[in-house]
């Protein structure tokens, strides 16, 4: 008996002491946390993506709620949240939410298998990051997709894959979140960011080639040549500019009327979602066969038909 | 018999084209040669279309101090200045030539007469190493780094030996042993040459063993040049890295970069390279060709050919019998590594030493399994690293762990991949890795 009540006294006063510590510790080491992070981090969708910018949700919580303090919240946004997340944050930091334009990724290139054949097989270790680095990849072009999915690996949201058929990326619009983990992970710079449009549509060169016309159209069917006819149908909103042998259009400058689309040569610049067009009868002459653009013919630059299965890497016999 | 201390496999040798003479190739109609033959800042073209030029025609400058000339190895007009698909996969700027006869510039003392170091007395060190430099001679072996820069070396580092490199560790490859067996003697004045540009009085020649006939005839001859010696070496892989050899033969290790060679007191060069300063500072003559192995289980005759450079890879593959039906992959290079080429109209470089042709059934590399934690990569690493450890950092993009466990140490030997039971593919993403860490230590220096 007398042991028993010795061991609950030594216990009891054991347990009494370490509560007390405990006690005095948690007083004495507090860290105040600002109450509205859990607030904001409460209305995150807990993605922890990282298209803001801050790792994790609780992270980007914090930068608002410090962002708060200067008063504005301009440069944040929850890119898988979109504006509705944002405004309910401004609301419990008392603050505007700016109105951010929700984006989502392009992939931009249309080089399909068909267009844009593979000649060769890479049988290296299944990356794109790996085969961008060991050179051209399997087709002709050295800026097109290269279809081994890096991009379908980060996407947190399921809303890019690769198609089999066309070895191309493809974004599912009502997934993607515009977080932006693919256009970070593309090793060649294909996958751009553009705002979502009125009605979700847009006009986009899906395109990434930078060769010379001449090269370009040996490469690829559906490559943009840099021909600038897209610039010259776009000259009043100037919303279309050439850079290094590719055409690119400013999403802000664009009016979504189409014209580059007609003009464009090659097939390379595409309109999303937009409503079919009505039949043009009544101006015939657009429908005359647009003249091919003179190129110069450069002869020997390609081997336009590599041997049949030579793969890229190193390899052991 | 000696060989380095860590590490190693030992692939199939294949050396199918050993004992086969070397053969002139034939000119080919259109040279290309891209203005990136080497390593450093490529070299800039100084003609333009319409030119005529003549072997031995300077093409293109050096673009810097690591960087070396171009000359034209043919006759003909400049048809264009426009940017080829390389070797290394790439499209850059290059030269082309339409051929038309072969004419050679005046200077090159074409004749077969052996001039010997004693002959020419007005040579000293700088006149060698600046005949070196104009002559546009860079590393043979495969690694194209310009031969000049290595013979100077940086303030505070003194040479002690001159090493060459005749290991040829690589399977199929035979262009260095071919070279051995017929220009032997050129090779040592060449040795002789590296050695006064360096000033050093010790010149070892590395050679493995699976190469008797040229052990036996460069120890014969190098009894006229009492300060060469003649080493054998036991066959392992990757005994012709520059660092692995160094260990073989004055047992010295280089320690991690930027520690190079010279910091133990060593300038390798390769034995090709040994050739070409002879015909450089002797003959007068530029590099404008090189011998290259065309080998390959289903090639009709496995040849070494000496060819020009700037022939397209196609017409050497119709020299030595065409390309076979069971064609699976074409490499520049050995196999272990070189790298697969996407079209044969890549025409060869100064850094050619072969093209590898394996049919189907050897090309295709197995279906990678998960790792078994077997560390047998890590027994094979030639540099003490752990390549399985490298490869998953890699994969995962954590540039800084990688930069920690040492990968810009390695050499991409590619023995781990080879030993790997599982088929992982461990170079490909360690040489990603090597790649990008390098890139931000370039970037962090530059922002110094």
């Amino acid at each position: 008996m007398n042991v028993i009540l010795i061991a609950v006294i030594v216990l009891g006063v054991v347990g009494l002491v370490s509560a007390l510590v405990l006690f005095l510790a948690s007083k004495k080491f507090a860290v105040w946390e600002d109450p509205r992070i859990k607030q904001v981090s409460d209305f995150l969708p807990q993605a922890n993506c990282g298209g803001c910018g801050y790792p994790g949700c609780s992270g980007f919580a914090s930068a608002c709620v410090k962002a708060a303090e200067g008063g504005s919240l301009s440069d944040l946004n929850c890119a898988p949240g979109g504006q509705a997340v944002m405004e309910q944050i401004a609301g419990i930091l008392g603050l505007q939410a700016s109105a951010a334009a929700p984006k989502v990724a392009v992939v931009r290139c249309q080089g399909t298998c068909d267009v844009r054949p593979h000649g060769v097989e890479f049988d290296g270790a299944h990356s794109c990051k790996v085969q961008n680095m060991t050179g051209m990849g399997e087709t002709l072009c050295q800026y097109g997709c290269l279809g081994e999915g890096d991009c379908a690996s980060v996407c947190l949201f399921g809303a890019i894959t690769v198609n089999p058929a066309t070895r191309i990326a493809e974004v599912d619009e009502s997934k993607c979140t515009g977080c932006g983990a693919c256009a970070k992970t593309c090793p060649r710079g294909i996958i751009e960011l553009i705002p979502q449009g009125p009605k979700n549509r847009k006009v986009v060169v899906l395109c990434n080639n930078k060769d010379k016309g001449a090269l370009a159209t040996k490469e690829c069917k559906v490559s943009c040549i840099g021909c600038g006819k897209c610039v010259k149908v776009c000259e009043k909103f100037e919303a279309i500019t050439l850079g290094t042998n590719l055409a690119h259009i400013d999403p802000d400058k664009c009016k979504m009327c189409r014209k580059c689309e007609e003009a464009c040569p090659r097939g390379a610049i595409k309109a999303f979602n937009f409503p079919p067009r009505k039949p043009k009868a009544e101006v015939p002459a657009a429908e005359a066969p647009k003249p091919t653009p003179k190129l110069e013919v450069v002869k020997e630059t390609v081997q336009s038909e590599a041997p049949p299965t030579n793969k890229v890497e190193t390899t052991k016999e | 018999m000696k060989t380095f201390r860590i590490g190693g496999v030992h692939p199939a040798e294949n050396k199918l084209s050993a004992g086969s003479p070397i053969r002139e190739a034939a000119l080919p109609k259109q040279a290309v040669f891209s203005m990136f033959q080497h390593i450093g800042a490529p070299a800039k073209p100084v003609v333009k279309k319409g030119d005529v030029v003549k072997v031995g025609t300077l093409l293109g400058e050096a673009g810097g101090f690591v960087s070396a000339p171009i000359y034209s190895s043919v006759s003909g007009k400049v048809s264009k200045v426009d940017v080829a698909l390389d070797a290394s996969d790439t499209r850059r700027m290059a030269v082309y030539v339409d051929v038309e006869g072969d004419e050679w510039e005046e200077s090159i003392d074409r004749s077969d007469a052996l001039v010997r170091l004693e002959d020419r007395p007005d040579l000293d060190a700088k006149t060698i190493v600046e005949k070196i430099k104009q002559a546009g001679i860079v590393g043979m072996g495969g690694a194209t780094f310009p031969c000049h820069v290595k013979l100077c070396p940086p303030p505070g580092e003194k040479a002690e030996c001159v090493i060459i490199n005749a290991v040829e560790c690589e399977p199929y490859l035979t262009a260095d042993h071919s070279l051995m067996l017929e220009k032997a003697d050129e090779i040592l004045v060449g040795v002789a040459l590296i050695m006064k540009a360096v000033g050093v009085e010790r010149g070892y020649i590395g050679i493995e063993n699976n190469k008797p006939d040229a052990i036996a005839l460069m120890q014969e001859k190098v009894k006229a040049y009492p300060r060469i010696e003649v080493v054998p070496l036991k066959v392992q892989y990757p005994q012709g890295g520059e660092k692995q050899l160094i260990d073989a033969v004055i047992a010295r290790q280089v320690p991690a970069p930027p520690a190079i060679p010279i910091s133990v007191g060593a300038v390798v060069q390769n034995v090709g390279t040994a050739f070409a300063i002879y015909e450089a500072v002797m003959k007068n003559k530029p590099l404008i060709s090189r011998i290259i192995t065309v080998t390959g289980k289903s090639v009709k005759n496995p040849s070494n050919l000496l060819a020009r450079l700037g022939t397209p890879f196609s017409q050497l593959i119709e020299e030595c019998g065409g390309l076979p039906a069971d064609t699976g992959k074409i490499i520049g290079g050995g196999p272990m590594m070189g790298k697969a080429l996407i079209s044969l109209d890549i025409p060869m470089t100064k850094g050619s030493s072969g093209l590898l042709i394996m049919n189907e059934k050897e090309a295709r590399r197995a279906e990678p399994e998960p790792c078994i934690r077997c560390a047998k990569c890590v027994g094979a690493c030639p540099m003490g690293l752990e390549p399985y450890l490298l490869a998953k950092i890699s994969s995962q993009n954590m540039w800084d762990e990688a930069e920690k466990e040492c990968i810009v140490s390695c050499i991409e030997c590619g023995s781990c991949a080879f030993i790997c039971p599982s088929h992982r593919p461990l170079l490909d993403n360690i040489r990603l890795g090597k790649s990008t860490v390098m890139g931000i230590i370039r970037e962090r220096v530059a922002k110094k």
